[in-house]
């Protein structure tokens, strides 16, 4: 199936529609918001907690700054960072599935059995676990939430490969001498990608997330970023005084997840899959 | 008589083979597993605290560490013995109940302190956290999702599915954060953190679970309505249903004698899968609300690098996850008898 058929059959539907345009709304206001920022994020610019004025719309943060500039400069790390984990679980989730699928010796099950016990620790422990041992940087964030969605990434393409593996093409390309390199790249994986990607934008919701969760638990992106999972933990203290500090972000994170949400929900709906997002986030 | 033989001969066969229930070979079978994915699991918690760079002891001090308060610090937890030895010493001693001391409350106080005996009142703080939710999230998952299927595709069914699939969406610290902001700040129905003082219980002023325990039913809820729906619009569309529809029964009969306990086999397991997801879910809702149960712990210790603390808490957290998920198989077994012949 063309990408293009896709994109026509799941903007159809009502939610994706809705969630499509929310998503491309935000992704703008992200890309564009830093030159719009009245304001530099980091820079203390007033009193503390004051309530939304006409010099500062959504009022300052419990150190002075201004809430609207820190929330157009703090889109860019939650969506950056979701995507560039998925993209690097995709690719290490299909170099492992396609030499497990491809493989008929002892590499098989040894790589399975290492997903399986990967797969019996929950995300967020592993994620908690590695901060400690490894400490809170954004490399280890990002190939920590890889390495949670590289097990059932690298499942699906075993099995997809398994099925295509045993076609005539294969076999001639096997009979001509092709290398295993050139077999796996270019005769199965462009043949299992379409299955492979079906639940993409479902795992990009669940690394977004899980990436906002680890953020604001203060184990991801440290203080002074702005970032809108980081500014809901850092201000959560002056929440009965300036509401806003805390509610704008918040209202920006719910939007966000709903939107590519709706939009991986209809894409995979209209595949004809269905992947259980609680289960690839947690 | 030859005809008579053959009976007699089935009868000598088949009490061999029942001697031992093939589901008993099944659950003994998946409790082993899940007993050696423990053991590779402790291992991999382990590594992951201990052998990544970034030495204990230099977390601990921070940046006021002196050589000699490192010195100090790795003496102290045998920093010096050989990774595989630390280990073995940590599991054997895991397993006897001891969970080994807790770093930084050393830090503070100047002794190494227990860390079963800093746990105690918080894993039963989780406990009622996560006994409340399960609690509620059975019954009303089944009734949302039964009653949505029976309205398929009505107003009632559009207004289930669209306000799930909203709350599916959301992490569990923006959920928790706007209901704070709504029914604490705003309506100042309720106390948007949940403390608890020193000789209390939860049970001193049980308001304050009701933010939590809504916070983690909103994503769960959402989730295992769907799933009952499913479930249940599949079992509707079967043959015998129609039958039953045929015969004349009134739809409401149908629904409840017929369809609902073979749509429930596989909400069971729905269910277990969302009490697993919980897990993680808890971590965060208590840290969002300060309810002092064993995740909130778990999140200080990690800031403060306790490697003793993380690496415990930490292994009893994946006990309980990996136990659920065997309840959760052997249950499915039992409730569906199909899935037996397939092992």
């Amino acid at each position: 199936m063309s990408t293009l058929a896709v994109r026509l059959r799941f903007a159809r539907t009502g939610y994706g529609r809705f969630g499509l345009a929310g998503s491309l709304l935000l992704l703008a206001l992200i890309a564009v918001g830093p030159l719009l920022a009245p304001h530099d994020p980091a820079a203390i610019v007033s009193i503390p907690l004051q309530r939304p004025s006409g010099q500062f719309p959504l009022g300052t943060d419990l150190l002075g700054r201004d809430v609207l500039s820190r929330v157009l400069w703090g889109g860019r790390s939650i969506v950056g960072l979701a995507v560039l984990a998925t993209t690097i679980a995709y690719v290490v989730g299909a170099a492992i599935g396609l030499l497990a699928g491809y493989s008929r010796s002892v590499v098989d099950p040894l790589l399975m059995r290492a997903m399986d016990v990967l797969l019996a620790i929950p995300p967020l422990l592993f994620l908690l676990v590695l901060a400690t041992g490894a400490g809170r940087t954004i490399p280890v964030l990002v190939l920590g939430v890889a390495i949670v969605h590289v097990p059932s990434i690298a499942r699906i393409v075993r099995a997809a490969t398994q099925e295509v593996s045993t076609r005539a093409y294969v076999e001639a390309a096997v009979a001509r001498g092709e290398r295993l390199p050139a077999l796996l790249g270019r005769e199965i994986l462009p043949n299992v990608l379409g299955t492979v990607l079906a639940d993409a934008g479902i795992r990009l919701t669940a690394s977004i997330l899980i990436i906002a969760s680890v953020n604001f638990l203060g184990l991801g992106l440290q203080p002074p970023r702005a970032d809108w999972a980081l500014m809901i933990s850092e201000n959560r203290g002056g929440i009965s005084l300036q509401p806003w500090v805390v509610a704008a972000p918040a209202f920006l994170i719910a939007f966000l997840t709903i939107s590519v949400n709706l939009v991986a929900d209809a894409i995979a709906r209209s595949l004809g899959t269905s992947t259980d997002l609680k289960r690839v986030a947690r | 008589m030859t005809e008579l033989a053959a009976p007699d001969l089935a009868l000598a066969d088949v009490p061999s083979r029942r001697r031992r229930h093939p589901l008993v070979g099944f659950v003994f079978r998946r409790i082993a597993a899940g007993i050696v994915t423990l053991f590779i699991v402790s291992i991999l918690l382990f590594a992951g605290t201990n052998v990544l760079p970034g030495d204990v002891a230099s977390a601990v001090l921070g940046r006021d560490s002196t050589p000699a308060g490192l010195a100090a610090i790795r003496k102290e937890l045998n920093l010096n013995r050989p990774a595989p030895e630390r280990y073995w010493n940590w599991l054997s001693g895991f397993v006897q109940g001891d969970l080994g001391s807790s770093v930084a409350s050393q830090a503070v106080s100047g002794r190494p302190t227990p860390i079963s005996g800093l746990i105690g009142d918080r894993i039963r703080n989780t406990a009622v956290l996560a006994l409340c939710t399960v609690l509620l999230l059975v019954p009303l998952s089944i009734v949302f999702g039964v009653l949505s299927a029976m309205r398929a595709g009505r107003t009632a069914d559009h207004a289930v599915t669209t306000i799930s699939l909203g709350l599916i969406s959301l992490p569990e610290f923006v959920t928790g954060t706007l209901l704070i902001l709504l029914l604490a700040q705003w309506l100042g129905l309720l106390p948007g953190v949940s403390l608890i003082a020193i000789g209390d219980t939860v049970f001193t002023n049980p308001s304050i679970l009701v933010l939590p325990v809504l916070t983690l039913l909103a994503a769960s809820l959402a989730q295992t309505t769907r799933m009952v729906r499913a479930g249940m619009l599949e079992v509707l569309r079967s043959d015998y249903v129609e039958w039953a529809r045929l015969c004349g029964h009134r739809e409401r009969d149908v629904v409840f004698r017929y369809a609902l306990r073979n749509a429930l086999a596989p909400t069971v397991q729905v269910i277990a899968l969302n009490v697993q997801w919980l897990v993680g879910g808890i971590i965060v809702t208590e840290y969002v609300f300060g309810y002092p149960g064993i995740g909130q712990a778990l999140v200080q210790a990690v800031s403060a690098r306790d490697v003793p603390y993380v690496l415990s808490v930490g292994m009893l957290i994946a006990i309980v996850y990996i136990t659920l998920n065997v309840i959760a198989d052997v249950l499915v077994v039992l409730l569906v008898p199909r899935l037996r012949t397939a092992q």
